[in-house]
């Protein structure tokens, strides 16, 4: 192995075309940047000096490099998706791309320099005056130390780990490496192969037996810069009879400077277990956002994705549940808003392996503009099980006339001892209701706004509260303009 | 380009059994000739199906081979074959055993009066070149094999012509009859059915093995019909696949339907090692309607894989999709669908749904029912389900005295009568379920 490079001859940034990956790239959300003195960057492109860099920066053990060389391999190696998947991920310039970047300052901006239609947007969104600074990047760390300690504490009490996976991995070794890599192997697709590279940030939970977290636990509360990282690995596990919930992201947009989000998300629920992990995603107009999210539920253990699709340029995320275990459950719901110049590619996986497991899979999109909303699914009932369940609804609702969606599940059965169910639907919103909303003194967005949150209003209702109030602000918003 | 290309396999359809077949049809119009040899070309050159290819998901590509068959069998004598007049009785008939016709009955004399044309593909080429030029194979291949549909366009030696005038309805049906007989034989059956504004016609397809010899005999059968509809015009189009359970099968289907047209086509698949089935449905003007249905009774280690695509291209067309399949013992069925819609296609009504009645622990189904919806205005589902026999219906059946054997027998047929039922030639729909029933017993 080559001795790892020193810090201060690692690769630096040439020319001022390089610094913004972003270049040459309509952004219209997130066309903001400012000034950021990074402590650790690997700067842009990847090669094996990138990984060793990232490696050393975080003083990983040996395997860990490894590991991450041979992902590196295995990423080189992939071919894109192409064949199945949109052409459009040919348009990501991997040398473009930091894969590394650890934040030492705070930036320079200031409130007064952040744009007037953010601000506004904050205001609408209802979204609390200090998280706002930080989502404008006013500050480089959301300050909510006291409310982050305060559930640290409270969690740490009843035994559960709660730390960055640089943490998780350095400290508690004994518990992570047994499942790192185990529900999503670094080989499952380019892209988890990229992160197992690349990683750093994220979240790694460990809840022991019978600990029943009370409190969502919030990836939001905790501070590091890392947090929103491009490359975030997360690995849950509930340990047996246990219950988490976990939140990510928010609804707020979330500015970006970095064109490529790829995130690992691992969960492990053991016998009896119950983990529900809660995404809301909201990225700038200009990111990819391909991320692998996987479970495993054990014997009568039961797994729920929430999963709210509304920023990026694309995004493909198919939440899966493999039903490892007697009596396992799993479950996905998915929300998708895919406006002007957006593809929401979501869906779900749903991996039967023992008898007697059950899944459900309700996803609803809603294409406006010329978005284009698609669901991919998978459902696979291997041979010589008994008692196995699907049930699979896909609803969509196309605003405009230019408005596409489109629908492409796989279903396997083998055997006569199981069901599978599916079924899909297209439609727009009913004229009837949009004309008795406006009789009764609604203008045709208010009625359209209205409609679309009765669309989504069962699966929202099921989000956290205060995530839910932001989803319907953040609809009315995306509906504005879109009729008339 | 080079027909020995080592990426493309041609097996036993070489560049010179192609230059033996060609001599054999030298007398038909150049212009057919010429889109013979073009297709030979891409055929040629065109790699087999690989792993990646969407279209080909979860299909069985090893056995897919192209070895070992007899371009150009022998011919079969009608005598010795096993034909059955089935479900058509006293209409119009012509019977190819290996590509050529061996027995027909024409028209009745009021059908043929009426301008209908019942004839030959060879004698249409000849007679009704233009026709035949505008409609035969002109649609083109979008559901993964355009390999095999080039190798049946280049090796069609002969098929079925129908033409129904303006304003004509044919007061019967007409039936057609494949046979291959022999082991090894490669047969490409054809048949193309041009209705004109307004007409009417009903076409029934037998695809069968000549005689009931054991082993059962190794064939190659390389399909494909065109169904024309021109404005107002309702073709009913039924088709029985019982090849031999070691035939390698292909058919592909092209229908075009026009301003409010109505076609309908069964498929029943009950024969073959492996058989693939595509099927292309174009509603090119306001009011067309298609409707595309098929059942299937998969036994053994028996592979039916049936892709289909509908496309609205024009406001307020309708399709209705309904795939049945029944799996016995270790049998495999895929069924692969998509439903389209153009972005100026308002009004669309759609429909497509797969239903697999699991019969056995052995069975496999996959189900792919894809959505492209690019209008907004319009109302498109889909629904796919895998499933065995209700119990609580088989259990009330044996409470009422039923044998469990004849319960499920009476339930499967209520699974199938859904599409059965919408056949309105009685004898028609007496036959598919003859066949269907024998396939149970047997």
């Amino acid at each position: 192995m080559k001795p790892l490079p020193d810090i201060d001859t690692a690769p630096t940034i040439a020319d001022e075309a390089a610094v913004n990956p972003v270049a040459g790239i309509d952004q219209t959300k997130g066309d903001f940047q400012y000034k950021v003195d990074y402590a650790f960057d690997a700067g842009t492109g990847l090669t094996e000096d990138t990984v060793r860099y990232i490696s050393s920066v975080k003083k990983e053990e040996p395997w860990l490099l490894d590991f991450r060389l041979k992902a590196l391999k295995t990423f080189l190696e992939k071919p894109m998706p192409t064949h199945w998947a949109t052409k459009d991920l040919e348009n990501i310039d991997f040398d473009k791309i930091r894969y590394y970047l650890a934040q030492g300052q705070k930036p320079k901006r200031t409130w007064d320099e952040v744009p007037d239609d953010i601000k506004q947007t904050f205001e609408r969104l209802g979204i609390p005056e200090q998280e706002r600074k930080f989502l404008a990047g006013v500050e480089a760390q959301f300050d909510s130390e006291a409310a982050y300690s305060n559930i640290k504490e409270i969690v740490a009490k009843q035994g559960v780990i709660f730390v960055n996976s640089t943490e998780g991995l350095r400290e508690h070794p004994e518990i992570f490496r047994k499942f790192f890599g185990k529900v999503i192997p670094t080989g499952d697709n380019k892209f988890s192969a990229l992160n197992s590279a690349v990683f750093s940030g994220g979240s790694f939970i460990y809840v022991p037996p019978g600990v029943k977290v009370a409190q969502p636990l919030q990836a939001y509360f905790r501070i590091n810069a890392e947090n929103f990282g491009q490359f975030e690995r997360t690995l849950i596990i509930a340990d047996e009879g246990s219950e988490v919930v976990y939140m990510e992201g928010c609804t707020a947009p979330k500015f970006s400077t970095s064109t490529l989000h790829s995130a690992v998300v691992e969960l492990v629920a053991l016998k009896g277990a119950k983990i529900q992990y809660i995404t809301v995603q909201n990225w700038a107009n200009n990111v990819f956002n391909l991320v692998t999210k996987r479970a495993v539920a054990h014997e009568e253990a039961e797994v729920k994705w929430i999963d709210c699709n509304i920023g990026s340029r694309l995004t493909m995320k198919y939440p899966g549940v493999v039903l490892k275990g007697r009596k396992a459950r799993g479950e996905v719901i998915s929300i998708a808003l895919a406006n002007d110049g957006q593809h929401q590619d979501t869906g779900a996986k749903m991996i039967h392996a023992a008898d007697d497991t059950t899944s459900v899979v309700v996803s609803k999109s809603i294409s406006v503009g010329q978005g284009r909303a698609t669901y991919r699914g998978q459902v696979h009932i291997p041979r010589h099980l008994k008692g196995c369940k699907n049930n699979t609804e896909c609803d969509a609702l196309l605003i405009n006339t230019n408005s596409r969606t489109d629908t492409y599940p796989a279903i396997t059965v083998r055997g006569d001892k199981n069901a599978t169910q599916h079924e899909a639907s297209v439609s727009k919103v009913s004229e009837d209701m949009i004309f008795y909303m406006q009789s009764r003194g609604l203008t045709e967005a208010q009625a359209m706004s209205l409609a679309v949150n009765g669309f989504i209003n069962d699966l929202a209702r099921q989000f956290p509260m205060e995530y839910s109030v932001e989803l319907k602000r953040l609809i009315d918003l995306e509906m504005e303009g879109s009729v008339g | 380009m080079s027909v020995s290309s080592p990426t493309a396999a041609v097996g036993s359809f070489t560049q010179a059994a192609f230059d033996a077949h060609l001599a054999k049809v030298s007398h038909l119009p150049a212009w057919w000739l010429d889109r013979k040899r073009a297709a030979y070309e891409r055929f040629a050159v065109a790699p087999m199906p690989k792993r990646t290819n969407e279209g080909w998901r979860f299909s069985n590509l090893a056995a897919l081979t192209l070895d070992g068959f007899n371009p150009a069998p022998a011919a079969c004598p009608f005598a010795q074959m096993d034909h059955h007049e089935l479900g058509v009785t006293g209409a119009g008939h012509l019977v190819f055993a290996n590509n050529r016709l061996v027995a027909s009955q024409p028209l009745a004399a009021e059908a043929a009066k009426q301008g209908i044309i019942f004839d030959t593909l060879q004698n249409a080429l000849l007679k009704h070149g233009d026709l035949v030029r505008a409609h035969l194979l002109t649609q083109p291949s979008k559901l993964g094999s355009d390999k095999f549909a080039a190798l049946h366009e280049a090796f069609l030696e002969d098929g079925a012509f129908i033409h129904v005038p303006k304003g004509v309805t044919a007061p019967l049906p007409v039936g057609v009859f494949h046979y291959a007989c022999g082991d090894g034989t490669a047969v490409f059956p054809h048949t193309l059915v041009i209705a004109e504004d307004n007409a009417k016609i009903t076409v029934a397809d037998f695809f069968r093995t000549g005689s009931g010899a054991s082993p059962a005999p190794r064939a190659f059968a390389c399909g494909g019909n065109d169904l024309y509809a021109g404005h107002g015009a309702s073709v009913t189009y039924v088709a029985m696949q019982d090849w031999s359970r070691e035939t390698l099968s292909f058919q592909f289907n092209a229908t075009l339907a026009r301003r409010d047209a109505r076609v309908l086509s069964l498929n029943l698949h009950a024969g073959a090692r492996q058989a693939r089935h595509e099927s292309f449905s174009q509603l090119a003007a306001p009011g067309a309607h298609s409707e595309m249905l098929a059942l299937t009774v998969a036994h053994g280690t028996q592979e039916f894989d049936q892709r289909t695509l509908q496309i609205h291209q024009a406001p307020n067309t309708s399709s209705n999709l309904l795939y049945k399949n029944a799996l016995l013992d270790q049998a495999k069925t895929i069924f692969s669908g998509l439903i389209v819609v153009d972005a100026d296609a308002q009004k669309t009504d759609a429909y497509q749904s797969n239903r697999n009645l699991m019969l056995s622990d052995d069975a496999e189904a996959h189900s792919l029912p894809g959505l492209e919806i690019q209008a907004n205005d319009v109302r498109c589902t889909h629904g796919a389900t895998s499933a065995r026999i209700d119990r609580e219906q088989e259990f009330y059946l044996e409470s009422r005295g039923i044998k469990p054997a004849q319960a499920q027998e009476l339930l499967v047929f209520g699974f199938f009568e859904e599409v059965l039922g919408k056949i309105e030639h009685q004898e028609l729909h007496d036959t598919l379920t003859d066949i269907i029933r024998e396939k149970f017993r047997a």
